[in-house]
């Protein structure tokens, strides 16, 4: 091996200078795990400044000014605060469940940047199941806000906790429906596979709408407005987190910011390109700036969602999920595995060496894009029988209500 | 003696993850622990399976045992309130099961144990392992497991149906 | 490498500790997670006698993906009865489930 990047070879620039072979593996391997955990829990300091930055201006204040230039430095005063705030544990708690609870939230989110590709030769670990497993470690954030929900000892965590399994569970369905498109496509269930599958196109101009509903479905695993239900602070003061103060509330905080950027980052890695960009194979560490770049796109847009939209009722959320999400994603998946078929009978799609080619992806494209449009016509012409049905039922109610009205008086008449 | 490396020092943590969580199961008195135990088993079993050298049953594992199976258990014990209604743990015969369990531990240990057991020799075991596509492959070639793949489907689909009708309140 | 007789052992002991769950334990919802215990026991089986003696041949991580899917079919019309019958009689302990007892 060759001393030539710090990062990817590590153990032979020590091996070089006369270190044991094994205890520079691994420290190469502690550095890289150490690189991982730490990026995701250092951007988030910046992230929150952003998002506070964000919400100001929609809500046409300044925000954050004081503490250091540009108010940059307020993250840290606040961290300062919670970590010097009184550590309170509520009585009758699960103790060690309490106290476990937010760990597992944060942790459950980094663990997912171990899979994210930066560049070609930045990644964590290039597992051969990375999409399964960042669905995988996604997972367990459902059981860390049931442990803090159940653990509380608190009837309004406790009803956070319940809307959390209704919400995050049946969410997942929708979005490993539509993480199956990408991995079809690619044919690979390796993150580094998937996006080095986009060379040629981008995977949302083959299936736009399998990135809509990604984008929806991991909108709402991040439990944040429209799909808020879990905190719901008008209903249940502040959900699953209610009885958490200091450090551990602000641990759940943390991870929720890092989540909604995580999503973004898996976003623009599964289908518009992740670190795909020009100039990107003789500048590896281009590929840091050209995903980061497409994450905060869909970063700054999810929080435009967040701080415009109204907050949607469970009934309502669980319909959009089940009537609506969980159809179209079924549909969509069988549609492009259909299609991908046909391409690849009638000879359409792109040769092994022509994959990174624009033009000779083109074909499959169009197939595709067809595809897509007749499910958006279809859903759309669907909806709009619907929305027509609604508001002739809305009207005939209305009308009877006016017919009582009418009553009314002539009955006091008599 | 164990060789302790990466590998045997891995199969020490997840064997005591997977027997540990167990024994919790069986005997927490409050079942919500009791759910926490069979997680903690369920991880050290996956990460049994890593070190098989079967990645994909280890993420589904997390994903379908952790992510859903434990979840629903949690959401069964808090919808049911059961454990404030518990007085004895054990029914009458537990010393029973308990011989029963012992007996079979013992059968187990002399009928397939002591036939496959070679102190530490591990050299005849092969280093070239099918991936995970070949299992894909495996699933849906029709001289393989399609049949049995597609009757999977359809008893996840019954199981799902049949799930839903028993828990509908009749009103 | 870890010899295949280990991974036994750690499969049998859950596997009779999950029967001895299954066996002993009043509460079904417990009685659920001892059935978990146990086919999850049979998993790292039949992954372990996979790698060990057939690592070409796909039989032994097929048939564990089935008993992941036999595993969540049974979780589900396993609460789903858990909760039915809780509804009828409020109570999950098995021993309260005697009605068809003469």
């Amino acid at each position: 091996m060759e001393c030539t990047d710090i990062i990817n070879t590590l153990a032979a620039c020590l091996e070089v200078s006369g270190t044991d072979p094994g205890l520079a593996q691994f420290i190469q391997i502690l550095l890289g795990v150490v690189i991982v955990t730490m990026a995701p829990l250092i951007v988030v300091i910046l992230l929150i400044w952003v998002e506070r930055k964000f919400a100001a201006r929609v809500q046409d204040r300044i925000g954050p000014n004081r503490v250091g230039p540009y108010g940059l430095l307020q993250t840290i005063a606040d961290a300062l605060k919670l970590i010097i705030k009184e550590d309170i544990t509520p009585a009758g708690a699960d103790r060690l469940i309490y106290n476990l609870a937010p760990i597992i939230s944060v942790v459950s989110v980094v663990l997912i940047w171990a899979v994210i590709p930066f560049s070609p030769i930045h990644i964590g670990v290039d597992l051969s199941i990375g999409a399964l497993y960042f669905v995988a470690v996604g997972s367990i954030g459902t059981l860390a806000i049931m442990m803090a929900g159940w653990s509380s000892n608190n009837k309004y965590a406790l009803l956070g906790a319940f809307r959390v399994v209704a919400q995050l569970v049946s969410y997942e369905v929708p979005m490993v429906f539509a993480l199956l498109v990408p991995v079809l496509i690619a044919g690979s269930m390796s993150m580094q596979g998937i996006v080095e599958a986009q060379r040629g196109m981008w995977f949302v101009i083959l299936s736009p709408v399998a990135a809509l509903i990604f984008f929806i479905s991991t909108q709402a695993e991040t439990g944040r407005a429209p799909f808020d239900l879990i905190e719901a602070e008008s209903e249940l003061v502040a959900g699953f987190n209610i009885e958490y103060s200091g450090m551990k509330f602000g641990l759940f905080f943390a991870g929720e910011f890092v989540h909604v950027f995580t999503n973004a980052l898996l976003m623009a890695s599964l289908f518009f390109g992740g670190w795909v960009g020009p100039a990107v194979d003789q500048v590896p560490a281009l590929g840091f700036i050209y995903v980061v770049l497409k994450a905060a796109i869909f970063y700054l847009f999810s929080l435009l969602l967040r701080n415009t939209l109204p907050r949607v009722r469970i009934d309502q959320l669980m319909a959009f999920n089940w009537k609506f999400l969980v159809p179209v994603s079924i549909v969509n998946v069988i549609v492009v595995a259909f299609l991908l078929q046909v391409v690849r009978a009638l000879g359409l799609a792109p040769s092994a060496e022509l994959s990174n080619d624009f033009i000779a992806n083109l074909p499959q494209a169009i197939v595709l894009l067809v595809g897509s449009l007749a499910i958006v016509i279809y859903v759309l012409q669907q909806l709009r029988n619907f929305g027509r049905q609604e508001r002739l039922s809305q009207q005939t109610v209305t009308v009877r209500k006016e017919d009582e009205v009418d009553m009314l008086p002539a009955q006091a008449a008599h | 003696m164990l060789e302790l490396n990466a590998q045997s020092i891995g199969f020490l943590i997840f064997s005591a993850f997977t027997i540990g969580g167990g024994l919790g199961v069986v005997s927490s008195r409050n079942l919500i622990h009791g759910a926490l135990y069979l997680i903690l088993s369920l991880f050290g079993a996956a990460g049994l399976f890593v070190l098989l050298s079967a990645e994909f049953l280890a993420a589904v594992q997390v994903l379908v045992y952790i992510g859903a199976i434990a979840i629903l258990i949690i959401f069964a014990v808090m919808l049911t309130r059961s454990l404030t209604r518990l007085g004895e743990v054990f029914n009458k015969q537990w010393w029973l099961s308990a011989l029963v369990a012992i007996g079979m531990f013992v059968l187990i240990l002399v009928g397939v144990i002591l036939p496959v057991f070679s102190g530490m020799d591990t050299s005849g075991v092969s280093p070239n392992v099918a991936t995970t596509i070949d299992l894909g492959v495996a699933l849906v070639d029709g001289n393989q497991y399609v049949l049995p793949f597609e009757v999977a489907s359809i008893l996840l689909t019954a199981a799902m149906i049949g799930a839903i009708v028993i828990a509908r309140d009749n009103e | 490498m870890v010899p295949l007789w280990m991974y036994l052992l750690v499969s049998a002991a859950l596997f009779c500790i999950g029967a001895y769950g299954v066996l002993s334990r009043r509460n079904a919802v417990a009685i659920l997670m001892s059935v978990e215990l146990m086919l999850n026991a049979v998993n790292i089986n039949l992954v372990a006698f996979w790698r060990y003696l057939t690592p070409q041949n796909m039989s032994g991580q097929a048939f564990a993906a089935f008993v992941f899917v036999i595993a969540a079919a049974e979780a589900a019309v396993g609460l789903a009865i858990i909760i039915s019958v809780y509804r009828n009689r409020r109570s999950v302990v098995v021993e309260d489930v005697n009605l068809l007892k003469g």
